[in-house]
């Protein structure tokens, strides 16, 4: 047994490939963690982003900025009473976040955050992500009605009519990139793992590729996955002042959080699907033009300098607290956390440096995992705050013009790009 | 798929399975799968509420798209998980939300032609065992192991390769295609008074 | 009341949870029965409010749908009703003053104005130039105060979040310069019968000229978030459209009026206060959709802008109060005075039996009025117009109700 849970490390694929369970275990272990990790993170973030975008401050209250106010709502939600509405149906309600989260979080198990930092690399992964997050509407259309209610019931049938409708410009999208995947070798992959290294290969990210095909296509699937994960401006699911909170309006506590787990778990599936399929995956910039070993020791600073800059910020936090008894603990905890932030920049320093005298080492092999999932954790950051500032920036679609311009305008634009993405691939090869 | 070139296939990719691949406690989870495939059809024809009844029939299709996967297809299983379970069910569950649950519920469960339902069924089973049967020879004793990365690539050339060699299902699957255009448009004249 | 209960508590099979609705729903919002009772499309009774998010307080507004189309609508007010008309019977002129704030609490000193005029007209004592002019500033500061906060709530409302926040920041500034001049922020009590209790304090005028050089560009950026916006122009244009004439017989005024092409302003039409004095333009639009309703108000924070730079620039010295007596009796008589609040036509009706307190008062609210639009605009629409119907008519049920 330790045989084959050791056998593993040497290994260069996933743990799926390798036919190694203990490994792939592990994997969703820390990817579940994580996931939850992000979820919370991202809620912090987006209150806080949101709240500069609107002169607010936001949480400034529960921990040093903030810090523990997700920690503190999830307690709360929590310690909740566990309200199920007298009329409801008692099952379909009790399970319908379940769904929901399971779809959520299933579809992580084929993202490559690395070329083996995957639970699998299945041949037909792009049609996994896509089948199984199309089952998350599952969860919103039974919870609304589940709940008995009007605006529930408003909520899940628009959300998914909605869904349903995007997702067909979704799917279209991620063909057009699959088919840039057969460009070189005459053979196309699904596989999440081959796209991204189909894009090192030819040496250019599908967004820049035959240029400006993959950037529509890249914007259509964008667009269509802010619709299908139901934000804002297409949040006609929970329009709050229309249907107070739809589909979930009738649930509070453990359950209503596990819907804002699903949300935010959806949110940063979609965009990882976006990361690999044209933003390169966990490529960083330039791996051909600048790929001597000095450029990789270069690159490989990155993720310990971003943990340094963080630390910094949280350290000009503690500098800027007024001097004063009620903020003691305040300035201490925001120390501790810029203490803990600088020792991860720290280690992630020291790594880098052990890792640049040779590529077998166990230490180059561990730094070049960070890096990998440095890069895509970077790229799925920045698509996070994309979605906060649609949030912030633009009013809500109605539900007709969203319907509109989903069948009307995605819709044959992703199929034009699609069929001239065939053309022009055919020309050049 | 004539014989000869089936077992051509099957002994190509018996060759090439890598021992590390083979899946673990198969049957185990062959029948725990197919368990949940019949009771949720099951459910499906008892429960009274049309939502449960939809609920079932989605456990049945995704323990269905797993059978597809042990068996090696997993384009069939992500192609039954998304057409099946995440497209038409979401629709069914779409209709019957619309319905008046309450009486949908107090109607009567089975209509007056069930014997024909059930002569039906009875035909039907009898045409698998019959089949299973008598095409044993066509049929491997046991399960081959197909390497998982050439499926998909399988799949297309059947379906689209060059007439003759691979793509002999291309004219099938055209014609199948119509037939489920004219379903389409039969059910938009159907709902549709005027167009 | 007890038969249309009875006839809104009867079985009602169209629900969708197949149970009878807990409440009285008017006969003309009554589902009908559809023809084939099984395997129909339904119609739907939606309850929206008093508890919504998007009704300003607590308007309920019954809605009969199909699918997500508007068939009809009923307002049930009076979740706010506190009698205020009733109340002043039982209160001299002076100690009612008060409570004409509370109806409509964001344009509090609007109401006091057009109280104060009322009963000023019953006396026949005018109010002395000074006090005019301040009573002019404060009311326009007020009317760009009211506007700014049914911006901020209808963006919200259509599901911009951030113009809220844009907007309270720049109301705060007006609401300080109330709390400067007469201590309150929301129900100002700012004016008395016969002119102003207080004298504007030192560095009035340069606050006030402050605030107009700080507030221009803001508004600019109002309109840079929302008027070019493409989801804006689409949730807007061609919503809630009503025309001239069905407003002039609704008795709908302000800015939904002006939206419709109506150029009718009481500042111009009737002026009152100090209001000839001053060169200012009435916007209209041409459409009376949600979006000119939209520009128009947009326009007319600009003219308060100019109006208070007038009056500003222009306020003469004197006497704040005239002279009026301790106890205020007004001749026996009745009297009705209106002017144009930031919603509408805000109208004061006094009959008085020469005793100290009023013989009946009563208010025309523009809140209420135009909320009779409602109906007109939005049937055959979206429950998401309703809404946005709902913001652009800019409702205050504090003055619905009263």
């Amino acid at each position: 047994m330790p045989n084959f849970i050791m056998s593993y490390l040497g290994s260069t694929v996933t743990p799926g490939e390798a036919g190694n369970q203990f490994w792939a275990l592990i994997y969703v272990l820390i990817i579940f963690a994580a996931v939850s990790l992000a979820v919370v993170a991202m809620n912090w973030f987006e209150r806080k982003a949101l709240a500069h975008f609107q002169i607010r401050l936001g949480p400034m209250r529960v921990g040093p900025h903030g810090l523990l106010q997700p920690i503190a709502d999830a307690l709360k939600l929590a310690l909740k009473e566990d309200i199920i509405p007298a009329e409801a149906d008692q099952f379909v309600f009790w399970i319908a976040p379940v769904i929901g989260l399971l779809a959520a979080f299933t579809v992580y198990t084929v993202i490559p955050f690395g070329p083996s930092q995957a639970v699998s690399d299945m041949n037909i992964g792009v049609l996994f992500m896509l089948g199984v997050s199309s089952l998350g509407v599952l969860g919103i259309v039974v919870a609304g009605w589940a709940s008995n209610s009007h605006y529930p019931l408003i909520g899940a049938l628009r959300s998914s009519a909605q869904m349903v409708s995007y997702e067909v410009a979704m799917g279209l999208a991620v063909v057009s990139a699959v088919l840039m995947t057969s460009m070189k070798t005459g053979t196309g992959t699904l596989s999440m793992i081959g796209i991204v290294e189909s894009q090192q290969q030819q040496g250019i990210w599908f967004i820049f590729k035959f240029f400006p095909l993959g950037l529509i296509a890249f914007v259509n699937f964008v667009i269509a996955m802010i619709a299908e994960t139901n934000r804002a401006p297409f949040d006609m699911a929970e329009a709050e002042s229309e249907l107070t909170a739809g589909y979930h309006t009738e649930y509070s506590g453990l359950r209503w959080s596990l819907f804002m787990l699903a949300e935010y778990a959806a949110m940063i599936a979609v965009s990882s699907i976006a990361v690999t399929l044209w933003l390169g995956g966990w490529l960083r910039p330039f791996p051909n033009l600048l790929n001597a070993p000095a450029w990789d020791f270069i690159f490989s600073l990155f993720p310990g300098l971003t943990f340094g800059a963080l630390a910094a910020v949280a350290v000009i936090g503690v500098m800027r607290m007024p001097v004063h008894p009620y903020f003691r603990v305040q300035r201490i905890g925001l120390a501790v956390f810029a203490a803990l932030l600088g020792f991860i920049a720290l280690f992630l320093l020291v790594i880098a440096l052990a890792g640049r005298s040779s590529d077998a080492t166990v230490a180059a092999r561990f730094r070049d995992g960070i890096d990998y999932v440095y890069w895509f954790v970077l790229k799925v950051a920045l698509f996070m705050y994309l979605f906060i500032w649609c949030r912030a920036t633009w009013p809500r679609y109605r539900f007709d013009q969203l319907m509109r311009v989903g069948w009307k305008v995605l819709l044959p634009i992703t199929l034009v790009v699609l069929i001239l993405t065939a053309i022009v691939g055919v020309i050049v090869s | 798929m004539n014989p000869s070139l089936n077992m051509a296939l099957i002994s190509a990719f018996t060759t090439t399975t890598d021992p590390g691949m083979a899946p673990v406690a198969t049957p185990f989870f062959f029948y725990l799968l197919s368990g949940l495939a019949v009771a949720g059809g099951f459910l499906v024809i008892t429960r009274r509420n049309p939502v449960h009844c939809a609920l079932a029939l989605i456990v049945t299709l995704i323990a269905m798209a797993h059978l597809y996967l042990m068996l090696y297809a997993p384009f069939v299983a992500a192609v039954q998980i998304i057409v099946y379970a995440g497209g038409i069910m979401v629709l069914f569950l779409f209709v019957i939300m619309l319905v008046s649950i309450e009486r949908a519920s107090k109607d009567r469960r089975f209509n007056r032609i069930w014997p024909v339902g059930l002569a039906a069924a009875c035909a039907l089973m009898a045409l698998f065992v019959s089949a299973f049967v008598k095409g044993r020879a066509l049929f491997p004793d046991r399960m081959i192991a197909i390497p998982e990365g050439s499926n998909t690539q399988q799949v297309a050339s059947m379906l689209y390769g060059e007439a003759g060699r691979m793509g002999q299902y291309t004219f099938a699957f055209e014609i199948a295609s119509l037939l489920l255009l004219v379903a389409i448009l039969g059910a938009v004249i159907m709902t549709k008074k005027k167009i | 009341m007890s038969a249309a209960a009875k006839d809104g508590t009867k079985e009602n099979v169209n629900d969708v949870s197949g149970h009878a609705l807990p409440h009285a729903i008017p006969s003309h919002l009554h589902l009908e029965t559809p023809e084939k009772p099984y395997l129909d499309s339904n119609e739907l009774i939606i309850n929206m409010g008093p508890q919504h998010p998007a009704t300003h307080g607590v308007l309920r507004v019954i809605l009969k749908l199909d699918g997500e189309k508007v068939l009809g609508t009923e307002c049930v007010i009076g979740y706010l009703h506190r009698g205020v008309e009733k109340i002043a019977e039982n209160r001299t002129y002076a100690m009612f003053n008060p409570y004409v704030d509370r109806m409509d609490y964001v344009a509090a000193v609007s109401n006091g104005l057009g109280y104060c005029e009322a009963v000023e007209k019953l006396l026949n004592v005018e109010a002395p130039p000074r006090a005019d002019y301040i009573r002019v500033i404060l009311t326009e500061l007020n009317r760009m105060a009211s506007h700014q906060l049914w911006l901020g709530t209808h963006a919200l409302d259509i599901g911009a979040m951030t113009p809220l926040f844009y907007t309270f920041r720049d109301r705060e500034e007006i609401l300080k310069i109330f709390e400067k001049y007469c201590g309150a922020r929301l129900t100002t009590h700012a004016f008395r019968i016969g002119g102003c209790q207080y004298e504007t304090y030192a560095g009035f005028e340069k606050d006030v000229k402050n605030f107009l050089t700080f507030v221009a560009p803001k508004i600019d950026e109002y309109e840079e978030l929302l008027t070019t916006n493409r989801i804006w122009l689409e949730r807007t244009k061609n919503v809630g459209v009503i025309s001239g004439e069905d407003c002039v017989a609704l008795g709908v005024t302000g800015p939904v009026l002006r939206a419709s092409g109506v150029e009718w302003d009481l500042r111009k039409a009737q002026p009152y206060s100090a209001y000839s004095k001053f060169d200012f333009d009435i916007p209209t639009g041409e459409n009376g959709d949600t979006y000119d309703r939209y520009l128009v108000r947009m326009e007319e924070m600009r003219q308060s802008l100019r109006i208070v730079e007038q009056a500003v620039n222009s306020i003469p010295e004197g006497p704040i109060m005239a002279k009026v007596p301790k106890v205020i009796k007004p001749p026996v008589g009745e009297i009705y005075h209106s002017i144009e609040a930031p919603k509408g036509e805000l109208g004061y009706f006094i009959v008085s039996d020469g005793s100290t307190q009023p013989y009946r008062l009563r208010v025309r609210p523009p809140s209420l009025v135009n909320l009779q639009a409602l109906d007109v605009m939005v049937r055959g629409l979206l429950v998401a117009d309703v809404i946005a119907v709902i913001g652009t008519i800019d409702i205050v049920l504090g003055e619905v109700d009263r």
